[in-house]
């Protein structure tokens, strides 16, 4: 119970540096940071959050923190929404923004990058049925349009449409009039992400470098 | 037969050159009779003055050589695909030079003068306008590495140590003294961006490695400015202390800032003054060019980097200008660009073949072969050096491969010419012989590494660019990372550069876009920016495909809205379908009122062109076919006008209140919404309205699929005339059919990678 609150366990550390890939004085930082949104608790709440006074102009911004309390993300094999995360999940969540380290052979790579696509595609299959279905799409383009108002709205629809049928002719190819297009099935994700390299894409350099800039 | 003619025109226009040259300096006999003597003379109905025509006579007749050389090179089946262009005309000047030399003319020079004012600034404006500004700000630690300390290496390494070679004994060039050594190290380690464009432009190496090289060619300017001038100043002195080293250090950060805030400057201007065009739409390319070459110009005033603030104008021009002119002008200012560019570039390597002809030179051996090493292996050991460096500090690391193409792809070419060509001979005599050393290395680099890369890349097998358009989902998900990023750095609590660029991208939307782009489109977020492009390409490419009519005998079958719709609930399944009888008849009335009420229909919608489209006879076909006709031709009467008028903003009161003024239509809408047919979108009526041309299409098209539109399967009236006026900007679901037959049969027209670029990624 207290541990986390007492002074940085090597032993714990060293723990979850074995589960997450991060140096030990990342998880210090990273640990520091987690006190400081918590109020020096030891979960975190949707509600340290909306703190973060950065975030609120992110158009998906409710996206994110969904993302942290989202079992799924947990490696756990859980699913659901959590209501608060522990440090280690939170530092769970972290991980899936690790760059590739520089000898790493090619299937690490190939490996890193399902991972990281997996948090993606969780991200966009909210009822986690395995498929992005056109209405989850179609939020999915809605709230990375929401600061643009009615305008953005109205050509989002068409925008998620587009995007939608433009994968279903690519996996499937042509489909009869009364077929049905399921979703975007996980498999399909990646192939349409092929194009962009998101094992170095989706990073935050923050991570590699040691120095920090604590901020509110 | 083509080649034959070809070689006959061109033996002709290089004849003419000749005594061209020789009949400007006959004399002129016929003026000299009229003030001695009062004879009267009869009238003379033919005479010979070319004098007064003869600089612009000669000016047009080398443009016309360098054109006609660049035409000849790709009748010539294979030679374009073994030497790069720029050596053919190397080779041509040459063979030209040597001509006017037998001839017993003086060959002319490439006067610096004319280079740097005339012949550089196209090239440079066309690289800043397109330039990829993604890729090249995440590199531009790297890049800006690489020309500036790549570039000070390159120059001190070569210039002391041919110093020390001029000292050694047995070889007469004492008299070279440090200061002039260093001058030519500086002058010859530039990479140039002429040559690197020239070449790299054929091999179509991958992204990442053309924008570290292209991207140091242009950064190293401000560089090679300072160095050139500290050098060139103090090189009477004999020595440079302290003091100046520290000056040069400043100069060097005004000449390059200065040169940038210039650029940004006229390029805001730029931007500012194409907001209003909207009424005078012939002359917006203009205002790019003026205010870009004026960027240029007024940056060379006061000595700082050119070159920079042509690229920092055209960079800062593009978003805001895009956004505001219209399509037409885009596409002049584009071809014009790659028009004077492609002409100066031919220009400058033919008169660089005919400058060694001409120009005087002094050969040793020693020089001129150390010269020659010493470039190659400064190259090569700076750019292992540093990337030694710059790993340590990037992601995606730059493998030995990589490393070598960059060292390899640094070519010399006629800046470094017509800088040395710029050295007073009086303060400089040993001119001459820097002269014939850098033109051994320009044609060293140009021919050797030149010809040599394109079968290099193949055998390293280097990757290569990927020819993809960019898809809609990659941009959605490219655009969804950025604020995710943006977003987890914000909770890790790190100001990393996701963080600055988002501020930057909301600094700029809030208050640049709105004073630079006129009406509804400042406040266009990127994506539907993109997704607007997209259409309009797909509008286009399908009208030039000659219409729906086409397509369908080309395409089986496809996938359409129908087939992601999300399945419909038992509840609604319950419905009954119409019959068939009763879909004819609610067909006939619609195709009554339609035409009644005079409105003009978007064309094909997804289904008619998904399902059997000739279902419906051949007389659908017709009228189809005879739409489009008309639509081209009048699409052709608008280009006299070169506007594009607009429908005004449809409300959705307007729209709903069109659909529901039939009763009998409003009647079928509560049965047909459950069945997944064709919604018929009813367009505005047209009234030119040349402002708010895209702001005011976006909002149109919607309207009509909110309502949840007429859904029959009516592909009579739908199919009718496409909107002529808005150059066949179509409503996206229209599009998707073809953009997916486009997918499946055919790649369409070639992507072009600029068109496509995000305004401020």
């Amino acid at each position: 119970m207290g541990s986390f609150q007492s002074l940085p366990d090597n032993h714990q550390y060293r723990t979850l540096s074995q589960n997450t890939g991060f140096s030990l004085e990342q998880i210090g930082i990273l640990h520091n940071r987690f006190k400081q949104l918590s109020q020096n608790e030891e979960t975190l709440r949707r509600d340290d959050f909306k703190t973060i006074q950065d975030l609120e102009s992110n158009p998906i911004r409710s996206q994110i923190i969904e993302a942290f309390f989202d079992k799924r993300n947990f490696q756990k094999d859980d699913v659901g929404s959590a209501q608060e995360i522990d440090f280690e999940e939170f530092l769970t969540v972290m991980s899936y923004f690790r760059a590739p380290t520089h000898h790493i052979t090619e299937e690490q790579r190939e490996e890193m990058r399902r991972a990281k696509l997996r948090f993606l595609f969780n991200m966009h299959d909210t009822d986690n049925d395995g498929t992005i279905t056109l209405e989850e799409y179609r939020h999915v383009v809605e709230e990375l349009l929401s600061r643009s108002g009615a305008l953005g709205m109205e050509t989002a629809k068409g925008i998620a449409d587009a995007a939608m049928l433009e994968v279903a002719s690519i996996s499937v190819g042509p489909m009869a009039p009364d077929e049905f297009f399921e979703g975007i099935t996980f498999e399909q994700f990646l192939k349409i992400l092929k194009g962009v390299e998101i094992e170095t894409t989706m990073h935050i350099r923050f991570l590699n470098m040691d120095t920090t800039v604590l901020c509110k | 037969m083509e080649m034959k003619m070809f070689i006959v025109v061109l033996g002709l226009l290089v004849g003419s050159l000749m005594p061209i040259g020789g009949a400007a300096s006959s004399p002129d006999t016929r003026g000299e009779g009229n003030h001695s003597s009062y004879i009267k003379k009869p009238f003379p109905v033919l005479s010979f003055d070319y004098d007064h025509v003869r600089l612009p006579f000669e000016i047009s007749l080398w443009v016309l050589l360098a054109s006609l050389m660049k035409l000849g090179f790709h009748l010539i089946p294979r030679l374009s695909s073994i030497v790069p262009e720029s050596c053919l005309l190397i080779v041509v000047g040459l063979l030209v030079g040597g001509l006017i030399k037998v001839v017993g003319e003086v060959p002319p020079t490439l006067q610096s003068n004319i280079f740097f004012l005339y012949l550089l600034p196209p090239i440079i404006l066309d690289a800043g306008y397109f330039l990829p500004i993604r890729p090249f700000t995440e590199n531009l630690g790297t890049i800006l590495m690489f020309a500036v300390v790549g570039t000070l290496w390159n120059a001190f390494f070569v210039g002391s140590l041919l110093y020390g070679v001029c000292q050694l004994e047995g070889v007469d060039l004492k008299h070279v003294d440090l200061l002039s050594c260093l001058l030519f190290g500086t002058i010859i380690s530039a990479v140039d961006p002429v040559a690197v464009l020239a070449v790299f432009e054929e091999i179509h190496i991958n992204e990442l490695l053309h924008i570290l090289v292209f991207g140091e060619s242009l950064l190293n300017d401000a560089v090679t400015v300072v160095l050139y001038h500290l050098f060139e100043e103090y090189s009477s002195v004999g020595t440079i202390t302290v003091t100046d080293v520290f000056l040069g250090i400043v100069c060097f950060l005004v000449v390059s800032l200065g040169g940038i805030v210039v650029g940004a400057i006229y390029g805001i201007l730029a931007a500012f003054t194409s907001r209003f065009t909207s009424h005078t739409r012939v002359i917006e390319p203009l205002f790019v060019f003026v205010y870009s070459y004026m960027a240029y110009l007024s940056a060379e005033v006061f000595h700082l980097s050119g070159i920079m603030a042509l690229i920092a104008c055209g960079a800062v021009t593009r978003p805001y200008v895009e956004a505001n002119i219209s399509h037409k002008s885009h596409t002049t200012i584009k071809y014009f660009l790659k028009m004077w560019s492609s002409v100066s570039d031919t220009l400058i390597f033919i008169f660089l073949g005919v400058s060694t002809v001409a120009g005087p030179h002094r050969w040793n051996w020693t020089f001129v072969i150390m010269t020659v090493l010493l470039s190659l292996v400064a190259r090569v050991l700076g750019v292992i050096g540093l990337t030694f460096v710059i790993n340590k500090f990037r992601i995606v690391k730059l493998t030995c491969k990589d490393q070598f193409i960059v060292a390899y792809g640094g070519l010399r070419g006629a800046i470094a010419f017509s800088l040395v060509y710029l050295l007073d001979p009086v303060q400089f005599p040993m001119r001459n012989m820097f002269l014939t050393a850098i033109i051994t290395v320009i044609f060293f680099t140009v021919f050797v590494q030149g010809m040599t890369i394109r079968p290099l890349v193949d055998l390293l097998a280097v990757k290569k660019k990927q020819e993809t358009k960019r898809s809609i989902n990659e941009e959605i998900h490219t655009q969804f990372l950025d604020h995710l990023l943006t977003g987890i750095e914000d909770i890790c609590g790190h100001y990393g550069h996701h963080h600055w660029k988002d501020k930057l991208n909301r600094f700029n939307k809030k208050y640049i876009k709105k004073c630079l782009i006129a009406g509804e489109r400042s406040k266009e977020p990127q994506l539907i920016a993109f997704y607007h492009k997209m259409e309009m390409k797909q509008a286009i490419e399908l009208v030039e495909s000659g219409g729906g009519s086409k397509l369908p005998s080309a395409m089986p079958s496809t996938i359409s809205m129908q087939n992601i719709q999300p399945k419909k609930t038992p509840q609604d399944r319950a419905l009954p379908q119409l019959s068939k009888s009763r879909e004819e008849e609610i067909r006939k009335i619609l195709r009554t009122n339609l035409q009644r009420t005079r409105q003009r229909l978007r064309s094909y919608n997804r289904h008619t062109l998904v399902a059997d489209p000739f279902e419906d006879g051949w007389s659908d076909v017709l009228i189809k076919r005879k739409k489009i006709i008309e639509m081209e031709k009048k699409i052709s009467q608008m280009n006299n006008h070169l506007t594009v008028p607009a429908p005004p903003p449809d409300s959705p009161t307007v729209a709903r209140a069109r659909l529901s003024s039939d009763p009998q239509v409003w009647g079928t809408k509560a049965v047909t919404e459950s069945i997944p047919t064709i919604k018929v979108d009813l367009a505005s009526p047209q009234s030119p309205d040349p402002v708010n041309e895209f702001g005011s299409k976006a909002s149109q098209p919607k309207e009509s699929k909110e309502d949840g539109g007429l859904m029959m399967k009516a592909p009579c009236p739908a199919k009718e005339k496409k909107e002529k006026d808005k150059m066949a900007y179509e409503d996206d679901d229209d599009k998707e059919p073809q953009r997916l037959t486009r997918c499946l049969s055919d790649p369409g027209p070639a992507a072009e990678e600029d068109e496509d670029e995000p305004f401020l990624p």
